[in-house]
């Protein structure tokens, strides 16, 4: 084994263990800050892998933007110090099935795609940023671009739902309070009630 | 073994940046400040206009008892101060003095010191959280809302000169680096330097440690040594900023005689942005917590697009 393998090794142990501890530890909190620690432990093994870019971005995107989102989630709602004793899930064990069957579904895709291929890591300029936006955008611009519009409609999706003055409002009276028009009624009848 | 001691050697040269330069921009807020203020600040340490007043700070800090609150939940809050010092120290590894004068050049340098400054945030949010203090948890929820809205603009600033130079290497970024640019690049300087001062929490954006409303925001619990870390994360948050600034936007060490007076160039641009992040403290008053979202959103960002436009079609244009 080289030293690449040993740290590629390590890091790989860091990342499956903190993430059992994410879904295992008895606080909201501390499985959010666990998170931190796989997906740092992730970008790691995509250095090693000299995917550099990518290695740059899981950081940037996901710790620096979807854990802090994550744990400003949490302390906005419910966030205690200490031990939380209601957080046992009641489908634990399918759901651990779910995720043994998707991991398997994974590896053996990934086995059977790379298995023959190896990474002269001497020369290895895979994962620089100049190979990564030829490859995105002369190889795979289609699936970019469709990739692109579903977020973009799952991001209007997201608007719409969360706005109080669009159709469907006005059957929800607590919902009405957006639009002058709705909150009006909703204030009459409140009034009529009383 | 000559490799391994280069190596040895620009990690203690490093190090020491980042312990001697936030000292420094700390002393020259104390005396701008002051006199800004008709004041004359830190007087009598060291004898000679106080230069030593943190040196004495430093020393006090490390004799305070290190008090933890009985409530508090012990490890995430003896951990978040080095969470939020250490992103900062690892971002001093590639910003360049000088032609070749780097701790390692990275081929995405820009990329990598925007996502380790990410990080340190998730030290502020620990310490918010581990407090048990209403206060703490309030300021760390407020710093929590604006990074989410400068990180956008913050990005797409940096995003537009890393277009205009065609790489994303700090070295690259100077080697390419035009006067005009000055001009063509001057809304994303606003912007990055704006969103930068407001991801440092600095003022007119201390929102999340407004000490009439939150005492003092997710640090009221701290003292002593840990207390000390996070303060010298800040300093040298503002190096780390006043130093991207002068790099992305400013030339780095381009200017006259820069074959031997580079490093003179990049540290006398950073101590010029610095000296700016001093003088917008004492000139502005804090912003609302509505006013400072509403300024990211529908100032920043937008500007930022329009920017990155800019510098797409100045880009296509040009090498045509």
């Amino acid at each position: 084994m080289t030293w690449v393998q040993v740290v590629f090794v390590l890091l790989g142990l860091v990342a499956v263990g903190s993430a059992l501890l994410v879904v295992t530890t008895r606080n909201m909190v501390h499985a959010a800050l666990w998170l931190v620690v796989t997906l740092g432990a992730v970008a790691g093994v995509y250095l090693v892998l000299a995917a550099e870019f990518l290695a740059w971005v899981q950081v940037l995107i996901y710790v620096g933007a979807v854990v802090v989102l994550l744990l400003f989630a949490l302390m906005l709602t419910r966030a205690p110090t200490g031990p939380q004793t209601d957080l046992d899930a009641r489908r634990a064990l399918p759901a651990a099935g779910v995720a043994l069957l998707v991991a398997a579904v994974l590896v053996t895709t990934v086995v059977a795609g790379f298995s023959e291929v190896t990474l002269d890591l001497d020369q290895a300029i895979v994962g620089s940023a100049e190979m990564t936006g030829a490859t995105v955008f002369e190889k795979w611009v289609l699936p970019f671009e469709v990739l692109s519009v579903l977020l973009l409609a799952a991001l209007i999706g997201a608007i719409v739902l969360s706005r109080a003055d669009t159709a469907g409002a006005e059957d929800d009276e607590d919902a009405a309070a957006g639009s002058s028009d709705t909150a009006d009624t909703a204030d009459s009848r409140g009034r009529g009630g009383r | 073994m000559p490799e391994l001691l280069e190596v040895l050697v620009r990690v203690a040269i490093v190090i020491a940046a980042f312990l001697v330069l936030p000292l420094i921009v700390g002393q020259i807020e104390h005396k701008t400040m002051a006199h800004m203020q008709s004041r004359v600040g830190p007087m009598y340490a060291g004898a000679f206009h106080g230069w030593a007043q943190l040196v004495a700070d430093g020393v006090k800090f490390v004799q305070k008892e290190a008090v933890v609150p009985a409530a508090a939940d012990r490890q995430v809050f003896k951990l978040a101060p080095a969470v939020a010092m250490l992103p900062y120290l690892v971002a001093f590894l590639a910003v360049p003095l000088g032609p070749g004068l780097v701790g390692q050049d990275l081929d995405l340098g820009l990329f990598f010191v925007l996502a380790v400054m990410g990080v340190g945030v998730v030290g502020t949010l620990m310490a918010g959280w581990a407090s048990a203090n209403k206060f703490s948890l309030l300021g760390g929820i407020r710093v929590a809302a604006q990074l989410m809205a400068y990180e956008l603009p913050f990005v797409l600033a940096a995003a537009s000169v890393a277009m205009a130079a065609g790489t994303l290497s700090l070295l690259g970024i100077v080697e390419a680096w035009n006067p005009w640019w000055l001009l063509w690049q001057l809304p994303a300087m606003v912007v990055f330097f704006v969103a930068g001062l407001a991801e440092l929490q600095r003022p007119p954006f201390d929102m999340p440690i407004a000490d009439a409303e939150l005492v003092f925001g997710p640090y009221t619990e701290y003292g002593g040594l840990r207390f000390a870390v996070f303060l010298l994360a800040e300093y040298a948050g503002i190096v780390l900023l006043s130093a991207l600034t002068a790099v992305l936007f400013l030339g780095g060490w381009r200017g006259p005689f820069e074959e031997q007076l580079g490093w003179l160039w990049t540290l006398a641009k950073t101590g010029l942005v610095a000296f700016v992040v001093v003088w917008i403290r004492v000139a502005y008053p804090r912003l609302r917590e509505d006013q400072l979202q509403r300024l990211a959103w529908q100032g920043l960002v937008p500007l930022a697009l329009f920017q990155l436009a800019i510098t797409a079609v100045g880009v296509v244009v040009m090498a045509s």
